[in-house]
């Protein structure tokens, strides 16, 4: 097998993914957070809800719309560049990944266009139910696409047969041993970093005095939703954590640049770790810590990395800093809402200026831990792509590398564009802000029978 | 190889496969319509004109387009070592198709964000919905010729699936979807873009008819199976409703056309393409992967067929029912300078 191909497909694979998870992620947030809006508003009957569901409504499609479309090429990737991958363990990946299209993505692009277009066309409770049941759709597509990439983690509720692997038990293979603890992990992180985009949009408005009545709710949400989400974050990384050591302890090792199992483990903060020399250059470590967290006691132990093969070892550069950069990133969002707590039961929260200006940037950590977080654990889990049972190097398609090559440029290219161009629009909303409701009679019904009531030509400009 | 298998091995592959060609067709139909909206963007400059055409699609595309990644997955489900061949094989068409899916995805939305710098997206809409189109009709003309298949691994080149061929099923798509958008459009649309999409829809339907003759006669030409299929004794005789049913189809679809009647002609347009698909499914089946792989050989294990068939036959009448109700929802004509934005 060609190894160039195989790098190729391994960036083309890592760049697509990378950039798709950054949509869905926020689009996991938002679409709960205009459903939690409108519910608001329907219960208060409070304009403000309203307007900013309106305005989260906009911002959420324009993100919803990249991940869609940034989200089918990862589907038909599983065959054009593993296809060996897929003869291997599309038994168990693709009815799972069928689940989520007939429970997600049909529920999901369906009510999305009675939430984009029903403002004035269907009652208000049928379109608060459509929010809900869009926020519920992403919920369920993380439920199934978690269940199959933690089956990769940690398959269980199968027989290999030739190498190919057949299931035998549908619930383990959905709840596997990593499955609660990866889902559990990922939505939250999701809403964790939703919520810190809502903080700093509320931050900004906030200091720079506009929206008065929509800043102090957006920094509200955000605030309560990071100040209990960062922490408990913290509880269910830790138990992920505990639960990776179980099944995965080379990715364990590999996270802690954990070389040699010689003692109650240290914590290692930093370091440089070396794969070939098998120990870590600059080395910052506690000693004991490691062992308290990972074992829960101060003379805890696990296995070093090098307990495993050489051949069986993930890359641990990689793993290393991305595992520093998601745990780092956490612990300032957990100083974020706690300290954003503080000052609002202090009644201080909107007149700091030096929260509001750090909280105004923060809206992208969130979304830099994810990834961090994804290439933890995804090349934690080399060189495997199906836990002991594909290798990543023998479950390339029979493709060329030119080929490759050029997909690759293309999708690089087309990707930089596009989304670079959707994240400036999403900026662009953010930095406009809600618009005061409109006052001329907007997505006017076209039911026959209305027609006479709304004869004016609306404005051209997208007014939803 | 077929004989020896019999009932559940036998039947389970049956309806796995009619579950895919269901999926395929109601993408086709569906996404059909909206794709052939963008096609026809050129031929409508006006700003006012393009977004009442936008707008008449915007509620739906997002579902219509699920349908393909239904049809993909059913296929990595139910015949993961057709889908492991079929995908390499297609590697070129089906890269492009997804990224031009990707342009002319994000400009339902960009386009109203961007405005009044809204042109490059107008580009995009209308490239990435034809690039898309001409992608999926070559990758059919693709899977008719067959491919090259050793050790149930697909075994030849990049560019297999680029023959004169493929390339008429890619031009003939083009056109089969844009007029099945014109028809969508005279029947969902007012004023001066409903007048254009009757006469564009005409050219198209006769166009269109010329490629299902061309495709017709080249098939059995080219490919012993497809000859055998139709021309063995007596099959010509069970398989006559076929042509029969298009002709009625082409002649319905003209008739609504000039007797404005736009559902008709709408409903005779994705006829046309039903019917379409019926004829290559007759020429095709059994095989998955022409002329090596039939759908027996491709089969998953038969737990992963059964788990999904399950799903499917509980969740996609669900999946209808909302999709009725939302097409139901929006129903009616989208007037010139009102939309639903």
């Amino acid at each position: 097998m060609d190894s160039l191909a195989l790098l190729l497909s391994r960036v083309q694979f890592g760049f697509t993914i990378s950039a798709h998870i950054i949509f869905p992620a926020f689009s996991i947030g938002s679409s709960a957070f205009v459903a939690t809006l409108l519910v608001l508003w329907r219960l208060t009957g409070r304009d403000h809800y309203h307007r900013l569901a309106r305005f989260w409504t906009k911002i959420f499609a324009v993100s919803f719309a990249m991940g869609v479309v940034s989200g089918i090429p990862l589907s038909y990737e599983l065959g054009t560049n593993w296809s060996r991958y897929s003869l291997a363990t599309g038994n168990v990946i693709g009815p799972l990944i069928g689940y989520e299209v007939l429970t997600a993505f049909f529920l999901e692009a369906t009510f999305l266009g009675i939430l984009l277009f029903g403002w004035t066309r269907v009652p208000a409770w049928l379109h608060v139910t459509a929010a809900v049941l869009v926020a519920l759709g992403t919920m369920i597509s993380g439920f199934w696409i978690l269940a199959a990439n933690s089956w990769m983690q940690t398959p269980s509720g199968y027989v290999l047969q030739n190498g190919i692997a057949i299931p035998v038990d549908w619930f383990h293979v959905i709840f596997n041993p990593s499955f609660p603890y990866r889902f559990t992990h990922m939505m939250t992180a999701a809403y964790l970093t939703t919520s810190v985009v809502v903080l700093a949009a509320g931050a900004r408005y906030q200091l720079q005095g506009r929206f008065a009545e929509e800043a102090r709710t957006l920094m509200r949400m955000g605030i309560g939703m990071v100040a209990i989400l960062g922490p408990a974050q913290l509880f269910f990384g830790d138990q992920h954590g505990l639960n990776t050591l179980q099944y995965q302890p080379a990715k364990v090792a590999a996270m802690e640049g954990h070389w040699e199992d010689t003692g109650p483990a240290p914590l290692i903060l930093f370091g440089i770790p070396d794969q070939d020399r098998e120990l870590n250059h600059a080395e910052i470590s506690i000693p004991r810590l490691g062992g308290l967290i990972l074992k829960h006691r101060l003379n805890g132990r696990y296995a070093g990395l090098k307990d495993f093969p050489k051949a069986d070892r993930p890359p641990v550069w990689p793993v290393f800093f991305a595992f520093r950069v998601m745990v780092g990133i956490g612990v300032l969002l957990i100083a974020l809402g706690l300290t954003g707590a503080f000052l609002w039961s202090r009644g201080k929260l909107f007149t700091t200026r030096w929260y509001l200006t750090v909280a105004t940037y923060s809206w992208p950590v969130g979304f830099i831990a994810i990834l961090a977080g994804w290439v933890t654990t995804e090349t934690g889990r080399q060189p495997y792509v199906a836990y002991g049972i594909v290798r990543t190097a023998q479950a390339l398609s029979p493709i060329t590398t030119a080929t490759v090559a050029t997909s690759l440029v293309a999708f690089v290219l087309v990707y930089t564009v596009v989304f670079s161009i959707g994240i400036y629009y999403i900026r662009r909303l953010v930095l406009g802000g809600p618009q005061p409701a409109a006052a001329a009679p907007e997505a006017l019904p076209n039911r026959p029978l209305s027609l006479g009531a709304h004869t004016g030509p609306s404005a051209p400009e997208p007014t939803r | 190889m077929i004989t020896h298998l019999t009932g559940y091995a036998f039947w389970l592959p049956v309806v796995a496969t009619a579950v895919v060609g269901l999926a395929v067709a109601l993408y086709v139909i569906l996404d059909g319509f909206d794709l052939g909206v963008g096609i026809l963007f050129p031929f409508y400059p006006r700003e006012m004109d393009r977004d009442q055409m936008m707008n008449s699609v915007a509620p739906f595309w997002d579902g219509n387009e699920t349908w393909l990644v239904l049809g993909g997955t059913w296929l990595l489900v139910a015949f993961p070592l057709a889908y492991s061949i079929i995908a390499p094989a297609l590697y070129v068409p089906l890269i492009a198709m997804l990224l031009a899916l990707v342009f002319r995805g994000v400009a339902f939305e960009f386009r109203w964000v961007a405005k009044p710098h809204h042109r490059k997206w107008d580009v995009a809409f209308a490239a990435g919905s034809t690039v898309a189109a001409f992608a999926q009709g070559t990758m059919v003309g693709g899977i008719l010729n067959g491919f090259h298949v050793a050790a149930g691994q697909f075994s030849g080149g990049p560019l297999d699936w680029l023959t004169p061929f493929s390339v008429m099923c890619g031009i003939g798509l083009i056109v089969g979807y844009a007029l099945t958008g014109a028809c969508w459009l005279v029947m969902k649309t007012a004023g001066e873009v409903e007048v254009r999409a009757r006469q564009y829809a005409k050219p198209l339907l006769l166009a269109l008819l010329a490629f299902i003759l061309v495709i017709s006669v080249w098939t059995p030409l080219q490919f012993e199976r497809v000859a055998q299929r139709w021309f063995a004794d007596g099959h010509m005789l069970y398989l006559s409703p076929v042509p029969l049913i298009t002709v009625g189809l082409a002649i319905s679809c003209w008739r609504g056309l000039i007797g404005h009647y736009p559902s008709v002609a709408f409903y005779s347009a994705v006829g046309l393409f039903i019917i379409s698909f019926v004829g290559l499914a007759v020429s095709t089946l059994p095989y998955l992967v022409p002329p090596s792989i039939t759908l027996w050989q491709a089969a998953a294990s038969p737990s992963s067929q059964t788990f999904m068939l399950v799903g499917t036959t509980v969740l996609v009448p669900f999946v209808l029912g909302y999709t009725v109700f939302v097409y139901h929802t929006f129903r009616g004509k989208v007037r010139p300078g009102e939309g639903y934005h």
